[in-house]
C-alpha cells in the first residue's frame, strides 16, 4: 500500500447529534456542516460539548442520537481505527517506549506500509515540524512544544483527510503556543486536509480558523467566521465570548423599525427589534465608543448619549482604555486614540456612539467571562 | 567526644532485629557443609557429602526437577490469566471490578491449610492427587493473586489514553494490545512471573497433600526426610534456594523499580 499523497480536505456533516450520559445531556441536538479544507475551530467554556463532539468524529463514543457523515459516508458504524482521522491531543499522547521516529511511523506500520516508503514519509512529516534531527529521541527527552510536534507529524503522516486536535497548545505557555499557531495554520494550507480544532481561547479560534463554532451548554450558539461573531453575534454569549464588550440593561420599547432601550433613566437606540417579551441589552464593542465631556452632544451620528464616572484609565501605547460607571452601577469599556490630555479618574464624561454600532440582543443571563 | 546513649541503644537494636530476621537462612548454611550425619549447631567436621548426595540421589535431585518444571508452568498459567485478569479489573468502572479483585485475591489470605484441604478433597474425586496437572492446578491458584497485584500496579500507572491514540492511528484492540499496552505493562508481568514461580516453587502445604512417591516436589522432599532422619542435606538444599530466590526476588525488585520509573 502507498499513501495518498494528494489529499483533499474531507466535508463533515454533523446532522441532529446528540449524546447523553445517564441522565446528563452532554451534547443536545447539534447540527453542523464543516466544508472541505475548512480550518474549523470549536470554541466554548469548558464543559460546553467540545471534546464530546471531537470524540463522536473521531469515533472514541458512541452517538446517542444524529448521525455524523464524512464526505457523505454515515461512519457511526465505522469503529475508530477504520475512521483515517488524524488527532492530535492536548496530553500528546506519545508512546513513550517509540522514539520520534517510531512514534511517526506508527500509522504507517498500521497500514502496512513498506519500510522505504515509511522512511522517507516520516522524514517528510518531521521536516515539516522541523523535528528531522530529533528522530532518535525519545519522548521524555523532549520538550512539551516538541512533543506536540511529535504529535502533529504522527497524526498527519498518513495524509488523513481530516485532523482533529483538541486544545493541542493549551498546556504551552503563551509564547511557544502563538509560534505553534503559525505552524499549524501553515500546515493547514500545505496539506489542504479538513482541521478541527477545539480551544477555549477566543483569540486562538480568531486567529487560526476559517470559520468558528461557539459552543455553550452542549448547543452550538451560533457558526461563523471570527469576524461575524465579533460584529454581528446572535446571542449575548457569543457577544461576550468573543472580544471585549459592555452590556447595557434596561427596559424596552418598541421603536418603529428599532428599539428603544432606558438605562439608568436614559433612552438609548438600538437597531432591530426585540424577539418576544423577555429583557434585552444592548452590546456594545470598546472601539465604538467615544468618551467625551458632559455636555458635548451628539456629533458624526453618534446620538446615543449617556452620563458616566471615569472609574479606570489605562494607557495602553496607541490607545487608551477607559472603564466608565454608570449611574446604574454598571460598567462600560470604552477604547480610544491616545489623548494628549486623557480624562482623570473621577471626572464626568459623557459616553456617545453611533446606534447601529450597537447589538441589541435577547438577555440570556450568560456574563463576561472566557473561563467556564 | 560524648557518647550518645539514645543513638547507641537505636543502632544496637537495629541490629539485634537484623540478626534475628537473617539468622535462621544462615544458620542453614554452615550445617550444609557439616562433616557428620547431624543437624546439630554448630556443625562438626567439614565436607561436601551433602551437596553431592543432592545432585546424585534421585529421590533429591527427581524432586528439584519436579519441582522446577511445575513452577515454570505455574510461572506461564498464572502470568497469562493473571494478566488478563488484571486488564479486565482495571476496565471494569464501579464495583464489580473490586469484587472480582478480592475473589482472586483470597487464596493469599486463607490459611494455606484450609485451602490444602479443601483442594485435596477435590482432587480425590478427581483423581489429580500425585499428578503433573493437579500440582499447576493449585499453584497456579496461589500464585495468580502475585500476578493480579503486580500487574495491577503497573496498569495503575499505565496511561489509557494511549490506546485511544493507537487507535487514532489506524491500530485494531489488538495491535494496540501488543505494539502499546504490553511494552508498557512488561515490568508488571514479568515481576509477576517471577513472584508467581518462586510461590510454586516453594510452596510446601498444598503439595504436601496432593503428593505422591512417584511425583514430589522440592519442599516435599525436604519435609518428609526432616521428619524421617537428620539428613544435613536438608541444609544443603536450603542453602541452594535461599542462593536461588535470593537471586530471583533480586532480579524482580530490579524489574519492579524500572517499571515504576517509566
Ligand atoms: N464519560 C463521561 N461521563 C459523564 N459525563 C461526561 C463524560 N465525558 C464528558 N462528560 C460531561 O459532558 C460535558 C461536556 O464535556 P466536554 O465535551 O469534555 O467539554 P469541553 O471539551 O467543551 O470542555 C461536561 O459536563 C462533562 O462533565
Ligand atoms: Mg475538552
Amino acid at each position: 500500500m502507498t499513501l495518498n499523497t494528494a489529499s483533499k480536505g474531507a466535508a463533515i456533516d454533523i446532522r441532529g447529534v446528540s449524546k447523553t450520559y445517564g441522565s446528563f445531556t452532554a451534547l443536545d441536538d447539534v447540527s453542523l456542516r464543516v466544508e472541505p479544507g475548512e480550518f474549523m475551530s470549536f470554541l466554548g467554556p469548558s464543559g460546553s460539548g467540545k471534546t464530546t463532539t471531537l470524540n463522536l468524529i473521531a469515533g472514541f463514543t458512541d452517538l446517542s442520537a444524529g448521525e455524523i457523515r464524512l464526505d457523505d459516508r454515515s461512519i457511526g458504524n465505522v469503529p475508530a481505527h477504520k475512521r483515517n482521522i488524524g488527532v492530535v491531543f492536548q496530553h500528546y499522547a506519545l508512546f513513550p517506549h517509540m522514539s520520534v521516529a517510531q512514534n511517526v511511523a506508527y500509522p504507517l506500520k498500521q497500514r502496512g506500509v513498506a519500510k522505504t516508503e515509511r522512511a522517507r514519509a516520516v522524514d517528510q512529516a518531521l521536516q515539516k515540524v522541523q523535528l528531522e534531527h530529533f528522530s532518535h529521541r525519545f519522548p521524555s527527552e523532549l520538550s512539551g512544544g516538541q512533543q506536540q510536534r511529535v504529535a502533529l507529524a504522527r497524526a498527519m503522516v498518513f495524509t488523513p483527510s481530516l485532523l482533529l486536535m483538541d486544545e493541542p497548545l493549551g498546556a504551552l505557555d503563551k509564547k511557544l503556543r502563538e509560534v505553534l499557531q503559525l505552524e499549524i495554520r501553515r500546515i493547514h494550507r500545505e496539506l489542504g486536509s479538513t482541521f478541527v480544532y477545539v480551544t477555549h481561547d477566543q483569540e486562538e479560534a480568531l486567529v487560526l480558523s476559517d470559520r468558528i463554532a461557539v459552543f455553550n451548554k452542549g448547543r452550538i450558539e451560533q457558526v461563523g467566521s471570527g469576524h461575524q461573531l465579533y460584529t454581528r453575534p446572535e446571542t449575548l454569549f457569543v457577544g461576550q465570548f468573543i472580544g471585549e464588550s459592555s452590556v447595557l440593561r434596561g427596559n424596552h420599547l418598541t421603536n418603529g423599525s428599532d428599539t428603544a432601550l432606558t438605562v439608568a433613566g436614559t433612552t438609548l437606540i438600538a437597531p432591530g427589534q426585540a424577539q418576544g417579551d423577555g429583557a434585552h441589552v444592548i452590546l456594545l464593542r470598546p472601539e465604538n465608543l467615544t468618551v467625551q465631556p458632559t455636555g458635548t452632544g451628539a456629533r458624526d451620528g453618534a446620538t446615543n448619549i449617556i452620563n458616566g464616572t471615569v472609574r479606570e484609565m489605562l494607557y495602553l501605547g496607541a490607545a487608551m482604555k477607559y472603564e466608565v460607571t454608570l449611574a446604574d452601577g454598571s460598567h462600560v469599556i470604552a477604547r480610544t486614540p491616545t489623548q494628549d490630555e486623557p480624562f482623570a479618574i473621577g471626572s464626568a464624561v459623557e459616553l456617545a456612539w453611533n446606534p447601529k454600532d450597537g447589538t441589541l440582543l435577547a438577555d440570556d443571563g450568560s456574563t463576561a467571562g472566557h473561563e467556564g | 567526644m560524648k557518647l550518645n546513649l539514645p543513638k547507641l541503644l537505636l543502632g544496637l537494636t537495629c541490629l539485634l532485629i537484623a540478626i534475628w530476621l537473617v539468622a535462621p537462612t544462615l544458620v542453614v548454611i554452615p550445617m550444609s557443609f557439616a562433616g557428620q550425619k547431624s543437624l546439630a549447631f554448630p556443625p562438626k567436621g567439614f565436607s561436601l557429602q551433602w551437596y553431592e548426595n543432592f545432585f546424585t540421589n534421585p529421590q533429591w535431585f527427581g524432586s528439584l526437577i519436579v519441582s522446577a518444571k511445575v513452577a515454570c508452568m505455574v510461572a506461564v498459567v498464572a502470568t497469562v490469566v493473571g494478566t488478563m485478569a488484571a486488564i479486565g479489573i482495571e476496565r471494569m468502572k464501579g464495583r464489580a471490578g473490586g469484587l472480582i479483585r478480592a475473589v482472586l485475591i483470597t487464596p493469599m489470605i486463607v490459611p494455606g491449610v484450609v485451602l490444602a484441604v479443601g483442594i485435596y478433597a477435590v482432587y480425590l474425586d478427581t483423581q489429580l492427587v500425585g499428578t503433573w496437572i493437579g500440582y499447576v492446578l493449585a499453584h497456579t491458584l496461589l500464585a495468580i493473586p502475585f500476578v493480579v497485584i503486580a500487574v495491577g500496579a503497573n496498569l495503575a500507572v499505565f496511561d489509557a489514553r494511549l490506546e485511544i491514540a493507537a487507535a487514532s492511528l489506524g491500530a485494531s484492540r489488538l495491535s494496540t494490545f501488543f505494539s502499546v499496552t504490553l511494552p508498557l505493562i512488561l515490568p508488571g508481568i514479568l515481576s509477576g512471573a517471577l513472584f508467581a514461580f518462586v510461590t510454586s516453587f516453594d510452596e510446601v502445604i498444598v503439595s504436601l497433600f496432593i503428593t505422591s512417591p512417584q511425583l514430589k516436589t522440592l519442599p516435599v522432599q525436604i519435609f518428609s526426610s526432616m521428619t524421617r532422619d537428620a539428613d544435613p542435606t536438608v541444609a544443603a538444599v536450603g542453602s541452594l534456594i535461599f542462593l536461588g530466590t535470593s537471586v530471583i526476588i533480586g532480579l524482580g525488585l530490579i524489574f519492579g523499580m524500572k517499571g515504576r520509573r517509566t
